[in-house]
C-alpha cells in the first residue's frame, strides 16, 4: 500500500518534469526557425530554403500529382529552384489531422508552407503563428482566406461553379432535379463552388438542386451517398461531383444499364480515372485543370515570397518557370487559368 | 532464490507501469536524438494541443474499463457537445448558459449509457456502439453540413496561448488533464469507492454480495464520462475555433488504445491512473517523434496499432514467463544437488 501511494504520487512529478525540461530549453525552443536560407541565390531567389507541401490528406491521387516531383508538381519546382522540401500531412481530410503536420513542419524549420486547407478557419491559429515567425504561407486548391499570404486558385471559383452547372444543363436539356456529391462539409473550395453553382442555377428556372451529400473524399462513403441519392430522388436527372474522388465513385454507381444515359454526371475528375466512364457513355464531359501545374505554381509563389521578391500585394507579377508570368489579383489570389473540359474527343491525350 | 527475494522486496520493479515508464523515457531519448526539436517548449506545447482532449477522455475511460465495462461513445459525445456549442452560439445564447446546457447534456448522455447497461443488463460494448451512432446522428441534426466558426477570441485563444506564467509549454488542456488525473487518481487509489471499482471488475458478483453498490457506481461513472467528454468537446471546438458535425470522429479508438497501452486490463479489475498517464505520454510521444523525423505518416498507424497489440498480448504471456522461471530454478536446484 505504501509503495502504491508512492507510485501515483510520482504522477505530478511526471507531469512537471517535461515542463522543467521545457523551461531550461525554452530559450532555444522559442527562437524563430528561419534557420538555413543560404546566401547563394539563383537570379534573385534564395536557395536552400525549406519548403513543406501539406495537402489536405495523403493517399489522394490528385494531391500526389500536384505535389510530387515525378509528375512535375510542387516538389519538382522546389528541386529546380535549389530548395529542399517534402510532402507531409495526415490521412483524413480533417483539420485535426492536418494541424499536427503543419506544426511539425514549423518545428522543423520551414521557411515556406504550401498547403491545401481542410477548413477555412480551424487552421488559422497555427498558420498565424507560422506567419508571425516569418514563414511564408501559400494556399493552393483550397483556401484559408484570413490566414495566408497568397492563394493559388486553379481557376476563378465563379467560373468553376458556373461551368459545372452549364455542362450539366446542356446534358439534361436544362430541366430536372439535380444533386451534388461533394467532399467534406468544411472544405473551403467545395463550399465556394457550390455557392456559385446555386447562383448559376438561377439562370435555369426549370432545374432545381434537391440535395448536397458528402462523400468525405473517401471512395466507399462517396459510393454510399450516391446510392442514397438515387434511392431518395427517383426523378433525379443529373449529378455534379466536384471532387476527383467523388466523380469516379459516382460514375461507378451510375455505370449500370439502369442509370446510364438516364442520370447525367459531370464534375471534376482526373483523365486517367475517368477514361473508362467516358468511353462507355456514363459521363459525357467533365472538367479539371492540371494539378501538377497548380502545385508547381504554388511552390514557385512560395519561394518568391520567402525570398522577399514579392509581398503578395495586388498587381505584383512574378514568373513561375515553365508556366510563364502571373499577376496577383484581388484578395491575394493568383489564378492558374481557365478550367479545361475533357470529352471523349480529347481525353486519351492526357496521362494523369 | 535471489530473484524471489527481489520480487518480494521491490514489487514495483516488476509492474507494468515501471516498464511503461522506461519506454516513455526511451521514446524521449530516441526522439530527442533523432530530432533536436523534440523536447523544445514549442513542440511540447503542440503535443499538448493535439492530444489534450484525447488525454482528458482517457481518464474516465480508465475507470470504466477497470469495472469491466467500456464506453465507445466518448468521441460522439465530444462531437455532439461541439455541435451543441455551435448551434446555441449561432442563436446568440450567452456562453455561460451554453456551458451549463452542455454539461447537462453530457451528464444525460452518460446516464443513458449507464442506465441501459445497469438497469437493463445490456452489454456495454453493444450499448455504447449504439449510442456512438445515435449521438453522432444528433450532432449531424444539430448543425447539418454547416460550420460555426465565429467564437470570441477570448475562448479560442486556448488553442493559441499557453497558460500564463508557466513558460511556453503548458496548454490549458494539459493543465485540465493534470488536475483531472490527480482527482481520478485519488478517487481510484485512495478511497473506498476506488477499491470498489477494482472489486467490480475483478469479480462483479462478489462485489455485489460484499455490499458494493455496483449499479449505482457504474451509472455514475458513465455519467462522469459523459460530462468529461462534453468538456473535452468544448475544448476541442475552441482549439480549432470550428464547430462541425465531424469533429472528433474516430477518436474513441485512440482513447481505448491508450488505456490498454497503459496496462489497464480489458477484462477489468487491474490498472492504475499512473498507467493511463504513461500511456498518454507514450502514445503521443511516438506519434510526435514519427512526425518530426519525417517517417511515413501513413505508417504511424501501424506503429500505434503494433504498440497496442503488444500491450494486450504481453500480460497474456505471464503464465509462460512463470513456467520459464520455474524451469530455470528447477535446473539450478538439480545442479546444486549434483
Amino acid at each position: 500500500m505504501r509503495l502504491r501511494r508512492a507510485t501515483w504520487l510520482a504522477l505530478p512529478l511526471l507531469i512537471v518534469s517535461p515542463l522543467l525540461a521545457a523551461c531550461s530549453s525554452s530559450s532555444n525552443g522559442s527562437s524563430p526557425t528561419q534557420a538555413s536560407s543560404s546566401s547563394g541565390t539563383s537570379g534573385s531567389l534564395k536557395t536552400g530554403l525549406k519548403v513543406f507541401v501539406i495537402p489536405k490528406n495523403l493517399g489522394n491521387s490528385y494531391f500526389t500529382t500536384s505535389d510530387s516531383a515525378k509528375s512535375g508538381g510542387a516538389l519538382a519546382a522546389v528541386q529546380q529552384l535549389g530548395e529542399s522540401g517534402s510532402e507531409t500531412s495526415g490521412t483524413a481530410d480533417t483539420p485535426s489531422s492536418q494541424i499536427p503536420a503543419i506544426q511539425a513542419a514549423i518545428s522543423k524549420g520551414a521557411n515556406a508552407l504550401v498547403l491545401s486547407a481542410t477548413d477555412p478557419n480551424a487552421l488559422c491559429p497555427t498558420l498565424e503563428s507560422a506567419m508571425k515567425r516569418g514563414i511564408s504561407v501559400v494556399t493552393f486548391d483550397s483556401d484559408a482566406p484570413s490566414c495566408r499570404d497568397l492563394f493559388i486558385n486553379q481557376a476563378s471559383s465563379q467560373a468553376l461553379g458556373a461551368s459545372e452547372v452549364d455542362l450539366l444543363a446542356k446534358q439534361i436539356g436544362e430541366s430536372g432535379q439535380i444533386a451534388v456529391v461533394s467532399a467534406s462539409a468544411d472544405d473551403t473550395n467545395q463550399n465556394v463552388w457550390i455557392s456559385y453553382m446555386k447562383q448559376e442555377l438561377k439562370k435555369y428556372p426549370k432545374m432545381s438542386l434537391v440535395s448536397v451529400v458528402y462523400g468525405n473524399d473517401d471512395t466507399a462513403t462517396s459510393t454510399q451517398v450516391t446510392q442514397g441519392l438515387l434511392e431518395q430522388y427517383p426523378d433525379l436527372k443529373g449529378i455534379i461531383s466536384p471532387t476527383t474522388v467523388g466523380l469516379p465513385a459516382a460514375a461507378a454507381v451510375l455505370d449500370t444499364a439502369k442509370y446510364r444515359g438516364k442520370v447525367a454526371l459531370t464534375g471534376l475528375g482526373t483523365p486517367d480515372e475517368m477514361k473508362q466512364y467516358v468511353a462507355d457513355g456514363t459521363v459525357k464531359s467533365f472538367e479539371l485543370w492540371n494539378p501538377a501545374d497548380l502545385g508547381y505554381l504554388a511552390a514557385y509563389a512560395a519561394v518568391e515570397l520567402s525570398s522577399g521578391k514579392i509581398t503578395g500585394a495586388q498587381g505584383q507579377t512574378f514568373t513561375a518557370g515553365k508556366l510563364g508570368t502571373f499577376t496577383v489579383g484581388s484578395d491575394h489570389q493568383v489564378l492558374l487559368g481557365a478550367p479545361f473540359v475533357f470529352t471523349s474527343a480529347n481525353i486519351n491525350t492526357f496521362n494523369f | 532464490m535471489q530473484s524471489e527475494n527481489v520480487r518480494e522486496r521491490l514489487p514495483w520493479l516488476f509492474r507494468w507501469e515501471t516498464a511503461l515508464a522506461i519506454i516513455v523515457a526511451a521514446i524521449a531519448v530516441i526522439g530527442a536524438s533523432a530530432s533536436p526539436q523534440f523536447l523544445t517548449a514549442n513542440n511540447l506545447f503542440n503535443l499538448g494541443l493535439s492530444n489534450g482532449e484525447i488525454a482528458i477522455m482517457v481518464l474516465p475511460m480508465t475507470l470504466i474499463i477497470i469495472t469491466g465495462e467500456i464506453d465507445l461513445s466518448v468521441a460522439s459525445i465530444l462531437g455532439m457537445s461541439s455541435c451543441l456549442l455551435g448551434y446555441l452560439w449561432e442563436r446568440h445564447w450567452p456562453m455561460i448558459v451554453i456551458f451549463v446546457v452542455i454539461a447537462l447534456v453530457g451528464l444525460a448522455a452518460g446516464a443513458v449509457n449507464g442506465l441501459l447497461i445497469t438497469r437493463l443488463g445490456l452489454p456495454s460494448l453493444a450499448v455504447t456502439i449504439g449510442t456512438l451512432t445515435l449521438y453522432a446522428g444528433v450532432a449531424q441534426i444539430l448543425l447539418g453540413p454547416t460550420t460555426v466558426a465565429n467564437f470570441p477570441a477570448a475562448y479560442t485563444n486556448l488553442g493559441v496561448n499557453a497558460v500564463p506564467g508557466t513558460g511556453n509549454a503548458l496548454t490549458y488542456s494539459t493543465l485540465a488533464f493534470a488536475v483531472l488525473a490527480l482527482i481520478f487518481g485519488v478517487v481510484l487509489h485512495a478511497t473506498p469507492v476506488g477499491r470498489g471499482i477494482f472489486a467490480m471488475g475483478a469479480s462483479p458478483e462478489a462485489a455485489l454480495f460484499a455490499g458494493i453498490r455496483v449499479k449505482r457506481i457504474k451509472t455514475i461513472l458513465f455519467m462522469i464520462s459523459g460530462l468529461v467528454c462534453a468538456f473535452a468537446g468544448v475544448l476541442y471546438t475552441f482549439r480549432l475555433s470550428t464547430a462541425v458535425a465531424n469533429n472528433g470522429v474516430g477518436l474513441e479508438l485512440d482513447v481505448v488504445a491508450i488505456v490498454l497501452v497503459g496496462g489497464i486490463s480489458i477484462f477489468g479489475g487491474k490498472g492504475s491512473i499512473l498507467g493511463a498517464v504513461l500511456g498518454v505520454l507514450a502514445f503521443a510521444g511516438i506519434q510526435n517523434a514519427l512526425l518530426l523525423t519525417n517517417f511515413n505518416q501513413e505508417a504511424s498507424g501501424v506503429v500505434a496499432g503494433g504498440l497496442l497489440l503488444v500491450s494486450v498480448f504481453l500480460p497474456g504471456t505471464r503464465p509462460l514467463w512463470r513456467r520459464i522461471a520455474a524451469h530455470s530454478r528447477g535446473r539450478v536446484a538439480v545442479r546444486k544437488a549434483a
